[in-house]
């Protein structure tokens, strides 16, 4: 039995068409979430799901709540604070997500995260070395005691 | 007066693999990961939307909880599928489901409509059974 035959009877009230659309919906966002570095044009991801741009975008929206260009914005966002806790520097992560303008990254940043990027790198850097220093801080107590972690 | 949770279990058979799956698949983030030699690694991971709820990925072996018997229970009853231990919450069911089937999440239950909700049943590397529901409009 097909699958599309077997959901569409188990969600009667879902028809194919949606379905479809849900599909073509989720893989341009997995395009984004895999290209975010590249220059993106919303047109081209549109054209590959086979919809109007207008209609793609209200599509993506009722479904992620962001249109596709605020998503890529934020996938760029959370790549960058990854790139940044790596230790590269502020001006090569902001290039390598994608953005263009050194200023407007480190706005944007400091808008969404409250931190500038300098900040933040930091404080994770901060972070990291005080878990290698002393990773037990970390755990739990109870686990700590248990395992007989604490050097005696 | 106790305030919130802080860490839940989920008893894993190999913390790579987890790691891989929640990390990667499920889009969770890593909230702590200290490797600790033969003592063992304390590995944390939380939903994108609560950063302080720690999901503790623990390892099933004679290090923490589980004696040698306890211990080989515990995993027999892990591969066994026997365990649902949280349930998932999304904005939209169909959306991620679409996304986790392609990322090679295996589901028990597709998305189905019940009088209580619209919801589905997938698992992890480990065999464990997760509900994921969608938010109603209500809420």
């Amino acid at each position: 039995m097909p699958k599309e035959f077997i959901i569409s009877f188990v969600m009667p009230a879902e028809s194919l068409r949606k379905l479809y659309l849900y599909r073509r919906v989720v893989q341009a966002k997995l395009f984004i979430d895999r290209k975010y570095e590249e220059n993106i044009d919303v047109g081209e991801i549109a054209g590959e799901a086979c919809y109007s741009k207008f209609h793609f975008i209200r599509a993506f929206k009722g479904i992620y709540g962001q249109t596709p260009h605020q998503y890529l914005t934020a996938v760029r966002l959370e790549k960058a604070k990854e790139l940044l806790e790596a230790e590269m520097s502020v001006t090569e992560t902001c290039h390598s997500v994608g953005f263009e303008s050194l200023g407007s990254f480190i706005g944007l940043f400091k808008r969404r995260t409250g931190l500038t990027p300098s900040e933040y790198r930091r404080e994770r850097l901060e972070r990291k070395r005080r878990m290698i220093e002393k990773p037990l801080s970390f755990v739990p107590g109870c686990f700590v005691e248990q395992m007989n972690w604490a050097s005696r | 007066m106790i305030t919130k949770i802080n860490h839940v279990s989920i008893f894993v058979l190999d913390q790579k693999s987890a790691y891989d799956f929640y990390v990667n698949k499920l889009g969770f983030k890593v909230n702590t990961d200290v490797e600790m030699g033969s003592k063992g690694r304390w590995l944390t991971v939380n939903p994108p939307e609560q950063p302080e709820l720690e999901l503790t990925l623990m390892a099933i072996d004679e290090k923490v909880m589980f004696d040698k018997v306890s211990a080989e229970k515990m995993r027999d009853l892990v591969a066994a599928g026997t365990f649902g231990f949280a349930t998932f919450k999304c904005d939209d069911l169909l959306a991620t489901y679409e996304e986790l089937k392609q990322k090679g999440v295996l589901f028990k239950k597709e998305p189905t409509r019940e009088f209580y909700g619209f919801s589905a049943v997938f698992e992890d590397d480990s065999g464990n059974w997760f509900s994921l529901s969608e938010r109603s409009k209500v809420e």
